[in-house]
């Protein structure tokens, strides 16, 4: 206990006893979530430009939902609240931009609603959740609405109604779509997954302040080059070439945002360079040989599934210890 | 080629140095009362022998090592024993003290000096034993018993720790601009102990100025080689200096001789050339107060015993957002519940720090984000050792190497869910050693 100090006049506080150190860098929890967010505007920018303003109610729908599921559960089980930190709204946020545009918002509150009540609080809450809480939304959706959750509407700046992603495009009709539209997203796909140069843009940020650590997408990179390379030469036409795979469907939206969520990815540095090789192999996997177009949900959620061991195999060698 | 440092780990916390830096370091006057500890090194504290009513000079002995792992005790000033008391340490625990009132005239009680050159080793070692040296680097090791290894550990390489890589404190890099043939003597005496015709002064490269005047005053002699590192805390840890100026990891367990590196801080350096050049025990302690709640900050040159309080009173006294007073420097040191601490030989530092200056965050659940992991310099997994500490789950902790944990603080520094994971470390340590002792 602090004890007041009685012979120094000029002391007027008291004097404050803790452990070592007394310095900090001054990161917390919500600082590095609101930067998350900030991170997130430029390709939430983009799904606005590329679909349309009224795409803004999917978000707000989600993110609501998601806070205030949070919000009840923590009242139920009368624990303190957590929505300041804004971990809830950013998997509200990330839920949204994995949705098609113009999705059903009650379809989407539900999605929120399982994302955070089943996806983190069955877990325990914050930390402690296994998956990808906004992936675990979307999957629930994936399976409940099938057909609406691969339904596409077209870009603005495309003359016609519906259009297929560039993945379900080459799959399914053997059409090779150009590089330049996915590059800047003026394409099919999921709200948030289109624009490649403002997930970067958004990313590189986060690698740059030191949220993000850059091995996960580096890993995940090299696996789509390294993986996805053998694969397209054995059907050039057929299959995804490399940089098809990276720029396509939700690659960059899952290797900047979604494999890189600190909680259920690995905390060792060996380990995320095999969480990301992992995932890389799997997407592959999946989009060439599977009977799905994309694989990132699932390939994010099979690895997440490993990250225990991958943890536990990963350990580093400590200082001094004899190997 | 990069500049060395050690591989991985570590973070780069603000410096603050420039509230002290430029400042030369003073004298401070001997102060109304002096309260000497005689448990001054990490062994058995020394044994008394004076009483009530001795009259003291200025290093006249006055308590006497009690066993190998000990050092022996000497009156800082001239006067009268007025007692043995009780007083906090530094660190909190209760401890006996030499109480001294000073009186007006100062007479010096020094050992003859010592001719370097002329001196044998035994001689030399016997000295610095005699003035009760003992490491200025935290540990408060006494010097001599590292400083005579075992015959079968050969040593090949002195280095000496001029990194002073916790915040604020220049206490350090003050002796190398204010003392530096003395550093330089000192380094070769020890040299001379450990018979090695090399040495070598690792500093951190924040500190331009003072590699600048090392170099020049080594220009002649190439004996002592100034190596200047990537400025990274904690780089001032002696296992992660021998890494970065050698290259050499010492194995878990095992102690810096074991391949064959002897560290000494700067101020212990220092101190070996005052005892055996001027014949002046191990009576003062050079450190540095600062930080943002002291009114004047100092580099100063304190007799041990004084108080903390009159160190401070010395400082113009502490502004009034002062929230934290803490011995040592802000990442390892401890804070202090009560301002009559006296002042030890190893102590290096006094910071007033206030609210601005210790920034505070509510602690929340671990995220795995993984900074810990990847900032720890000894490459342990902090949070998993926190959480394994905290459930009780000592056998798990001891088999993931707690006890390597050197406390420096980088994981908690880094942690943005504000877990006290150092806390929880030392409490896992703690039990885990309790564990070992019970096992044999």
């Amino acid at each position: 206990m602090p004890e007041e100090i009685t012979e120094t006049p000029q002391i007027k506080n008291r004097l404050e006893l803790t452990t070592s150190p007394h310095l900090h860098n001054n990161w917390s929890t919500p600082r590095a979530m609101w930067m998350v967010g900030a991170a997130l505007l430029p390709c939430t920018a983009a799904a606005l430009v590329f679909f349309g303003w009224t795409q803004i109610f999917i978000l707000l729908t989600s993110i609501l939902c998601a806070v205030g599921t949070e919000a009840l559960i923590q009242k139920l089980r009368k624990q303190p609240g957590t929505a300041g930190d804004g971990s809830a709204v950013l998997t509200g946020w990330l839920l949204a931009l994995t949705l098609p545009p113009g999705f059903s918002l009650v379809s989407t509150g539900i999605g929120a609603v399982v994302a955070v009540g089943i996806g983190k609080h069955i877990f325990g809450g914050l930390g402690y959740n296994i998956f990808n809480p906004a992936l675990v939304g979307r999957a629930f959706l994936q399976a409940a609405f099938p057909v609406a959750m691969t339904t596409w509407e077209s870009p603005n700046f495309v003359d016609t109604v519906t259009s297929a992603t560039p993945l379900g495009a080459l799959k399914f009709d053997a059409v090779t779509s150009s590089l330049a539209p996915m590059f800047f997203g003026n394409t099919g796909g999921s709200l948030g997954e289109t624009s490649a140069l403002a997930l970067l843009a958004g990313g590189i940020f986060l690698i740059a302040i030191g949220i993000v650590n850059w091995r996960i997408p580096a890993a995940m990179t090299i696996g789509a080059l390294v993986f996805g390379t053998p694969v397209w030469l054995m059907n050039v036409q057929q299959y995804p070439s490399p940089v098809y795979h990276l720029l396509g469907g939700g690659f960059l939206l899952g290797a900047l945002f979604m494999a890189t969520d600190w909680v259920s990815s690995p905390v060792t540095n060996r380990g995320m360079w095999i969480f990301g090789l992992g995932i890389s192999l799997i997407v592959v996997v999946i989009r060439v040989f599977g009977g799905l177009p994309e694989g990132m949900m699932y390939a994010i959620l099979i690895m997440n599934a490993f990250v225990p061991m991958i943890d536990r195999f990963t350990r580093p060698r400590v200082f001094g210890a004899v190997a | 080629m990069g500049k060395k440092t050690f591989a991985s780990g570590g973070v780069h916390p603000p410096e603050f140095k420039e509230l002290t830096e430029q400042l030369a370091l003073e004298v401070m006057p001997i102060p109304a009362r002096i309260a000497v500890p005689l448990s001054q090194c990490l062994g058995k504290p020394a044994k008394t022998l004076v009483k009530k009513g001795s009259e003291v000079k200025t290093g006249t002995l006055i308590a006497e090592a009690d066993g190998i792992i000990s050092a022996p005790v000497h009156s800082p000033v001239t006067g009268n024993v007025t007692g043995i008391g009780r007083e906090h340490s530094g660190n909190g625990a209760l401890q006996d003290v030499v109480l001294i009132r000073p009186s007006d005239r100062q007479e010096k009680d020094f050992f003859q000096p010592i001719e370097p050159a002329g001196a044998s080793t035994e001689e030399l070692l016997e000295r610095i034993r005699l003035a009760g040296i003992v490491g200025q680097g935290g540990a408060a090791f006494p010097t001599y018993v590292k400083l005579s290894p075992p015959e079968e550990k050969k040593i090949d390489s002195l280095i000496i720790n001029a990194c002073e890589c916790e915040p604020y404190l220049t206490r350090d890099y003050r002796l190398m601009l204010d003392r530096t043939s003395d550093l330089l003597s000192g380094t070769r005496i020890i040299m001379k102990i450990l018979n090695l015709r090399k040495g070598y002064i690792g500093i951190e490269d924040n500190k331009p100025e003072a590699v600048r005047k090392l170099l020049q005053s080594t220009e002649s002699d190439k004996d002592i080689e100034i190596i200047s590192l990537k400025t990274k805390y904690p780089q001032g840890g002696e296992k992660m200096l021998i890494k970065a100026v050698l290259n050499r990891e010492v194995p878990q367990g095992k102690l810096p001789m074991d391949v064959g590196a002897v560290v000494q801080n700067t101020g212990t350096a220092v101190a070996v050339h005052d005892a055996v050049i001027k014949g002046e025990p191990a009576i003062t302690a050079a450190l540095t107060v600062s930080g943002k709640g002291i009114r004047n900050p100092r580099n100063l040159i304190v007799p041990v015993g004084t108080s903390v309080k009159d160190v401070i009173d010395f400082c113009g006294g502490i502004h009034e957002t002062a929230t934290r007073i803490i011995v040592g420097g802000p990442m390892m040191g401890t804070t202090q519940h009560s301002v009559k601490s006296p002042v030890v030989k190893a102590t290096s530092g006094i910071l007033v720090l206030t609210e601005e200056e210790i920034p505070r965050g509510r602690e929340t659940a671990c995220l795995k984000c993984g900074r810990c992991v990847s900032v720890c310099a000894l490459n342990l997994l902090p949070t998993r050792l926190a959480r394994l500490s905290r459930l009780g789950r000592f056998e798990e902790a001891e088999k993931l190497h707690i006890t390597t944990c050197m406390e420096c603080g980088t994981c908690a520094y880094e942690c943005p869910a504000h877990i006290p994971l150092v806390q929880w470390m030392r409490l896992g340590k703690r039990a885990v050693l309790r564990m070992q002792r019970n096992r044999n």
